[in-house]
């Protein structure tokens, strides 16, 4: 045996229990979800025969189509507008701000990443109910006569979002800004380019790895969020995950629930494979 | 004309802190408030739900289940995450990229649809839900990241090291105890939190496989059903306050360790 081969079996032996563990708990299950979702509730039990009904049922009927396009409909806004409000910030904290604040200001401004996640999007329902925080400030403030409806609405699901993935986003974009040599900004400037065309031609391209992946990570957590939508968008409309877990927890259909639990990780590794080659923090 | 931007910049940076403490403020806020409902006006200050909140048996029996989770899973997650970093950094066995790509798989994978495998595939064996399964469910989630995070705190100097000290008769398993896990107590420490952190935070996964043992954030889930309640806002806070300590030990840790590198 040659030391390679030697080494390569050491590797993977303390490799071993880490793989087990993932094959196991997390492999297997996978495997077992595709499965089922060929399954067919009968009754209280499953048929085993093999069938395509679920997937069927997904395309033809109205709620699960509405569901798949209303999740990516919300998803695509909270990349969007996650995006239009963690760049200027990011920009202002990598350029604007005194080196020695810019992480302390980086970490405070990640930190009710921290708070539990139930707790925050619930805290979110404090703001924006009818008697919330919101109302009553703009009705004291004379902006509006009577409480407008934030909570259970879309848009308190994409503000509860905006709110998570900014601070997600922010972390990214400011990783990708501060790797750009201030030497290449400067030159543009020297070259005689406008500040709008240096930012527009030079940081704005440079800075695209972390826009890229703080949209792709944004876009796969959100997409399986159940929390968020179900606390505040309070049910009115249904996204994807929302039906997975109806399916589970008032209908028991698992079959039906496995068969959308795939169609919500191939729209995943659809968005994965278009973005693969472009996924690293790193300039290359 | 700089002055105007500068405003204008301030006033940005403000506002954005702004929307990304409110929740967190008004949570804080409110579980403090003496009245029955926690939105505004402020009835004055008080402690009564953080009392009423210890008082309640489910709640304090749910925080327990939930360090509990916490602590075993990330114990789990350290120990897997460290041996197979380990393996990976000093032998580079060939199919290292394969192996690396499989271990970070669940990264990319909803916690629902792990959720619901681990919950599938358990009833099929006839395995009844638990805080044992919820265990096994936040190691397949936190592990990637342990070993992620241990991965990337291995480097060569630390292997001449560990060289230095089988030249000089140490075995193996003496290697690994007395040299590489002292060298990389800051890392082993960061995974073992962080793995902490998520865990003890996670819902979905321990909504669908706890029965009647439930963690806390599952018991804070059933709270939400009954409506609006400063009791809510107290745990919530509890919650805010263990995970920014944690966070914080963790950072102050990994500052310790740039400057002992640099001594």
């Amino acid at each position: 045996m040659t030391s390679h081969e030697k080494s390569t079996r050491k590797g993977w032996a303390l490799s071993g229990p880490a793989l087990l563990w993932t094959s196991l708990f997390f492999l297997a299950p996978m495997g077992f979800v595709v499965a089922v979702s060929f399954w067919r509730r009968v009754g209280g039990t499953l048929d085993r025969t093999l069938t395509l009904d679920n997937y069927r049922t997904i395309f033809e009927d109205d709620v699960f189509t509405t569901a798949l396009r209303s999740s990516l409909e919300v998803v695509l806004i909270t990349v969007v507008a996650s995006l239009l409000v963690a760049y200027p910030f990011a920009y202002i904290l990598a350029y604007r701000v005194p080196a020695r604040w810019q992480r302390p200001l980086l970490i405070l401004a990640v930190l009710p990443f921290w708070t539990s996640y139930v707790v925050r999007s619930y805290s979110w329902l404090l703001v924006l109910a009818k008697n919330g925080v919101i109302n009553q400030a703009m009705m004291t403030s004379g902006l509006i006569s009577s409480p407008i409806t934030l909570a259970n609405t879309r848009l308190a699901t994409v503000i509860g979002f905006v709110h998570f993935f900014t601070m997600l986003v922010s972390l990214t974009i400011y990783a990708s800004l501060t790797q750009i040599p201030e030497s290449y900004r400067k030159a543009a400037r020297d070259l005689g380019a406008s500040p709008v065309a240096t930012f527009l031609r030079v940081t704005l391209p440079l800075s695209m790895p972390g826009v890229v992946v703080g949209a792709f990570l944004t876009f796969v957590l959100a997409i399986g969020d159940f929390i968020t939508p179900q606390i505040l968008g309070g049910g009115n409309e249904l996204l994807l995950p929302q039906a997975i877990m109806l399916q589970v927890q008032r209908r028991g259909d698992f079959p039906l629930a496995a068969a959308l639990s795939v169609l919500l990780l191939v729209v995943v590794g659809a968005v994965y494979a278009v973005f693969a080659r472009r996924l690293s923090l790193e300039r290359r | 004309m700089r002055r105007i931007g500068t405003l204008l910049r301030t006033t940005y940076v403000l506002v954005v802190f702004g929307f990304i403490f409110l929740p967190v403020v008004v949570l804080i806020v409110f579980s403090f408030q003496d009245g029955a409902v926690s939105v505004p006006p402020l009835r004055g200050l008080s402690l009564r739900w953080y009392g009423e909140l210890f008082a309640d048996g489910r709640m304090m029996a749910a925080l327990r289940n939930s360090v509990l989770v916490a602590v075993v899973s990330a114990i789990i997650c350290t120990v897997l995450g460290f041996i197979a970093a380990y393996g990976l950094a000093r032998y580079r066995p060939r199919g290292a990229a394969a192996l690396r790509a499989l271990l970070i798989a669940p990264l990319g994978v909803s916690y629902l649809v792990i959720g619901l495998g681990l919950s599938l595939g358990f009833s099929e064996l006839g395995i009844g839900r638990s805080l044992m399964l919820v265990i096994i469910g936040h190691v397949v989630i936190n592990l990637p990241l342990a070993f992620a995070i241990l991965l990337s705190q291995m480097n060569e100097d630390q292997e001449q090291i560990e060289r230095a000290a089988r030249d000089l008769g140490a075995g193996e398993f003496h290697v690994i105890t007395k040299v590489t896990v002292p060298m990389l107590l800051p890392g082993i420490l960061a995974a073992f939190l962080l793995s902490f952190t998520l865990s003890w935070d996670e819902f979905v996964i321990a909504l669908l496989l706890t029965r009647f043992d439930v963690t806390l954030p599952v018991e804070i889930w059933s709270a939400l059903r009954t409506g609006l309640n400063p009791k809510t806002n107290a745990a919530g806070t509890i919650v805010f306050v263990l995970s920014v300590s944690l966070l914080f030990v963790t950072y102050w840790i990994s500052r310790r360790r740039i400057g002992g590198q640099r001594r």
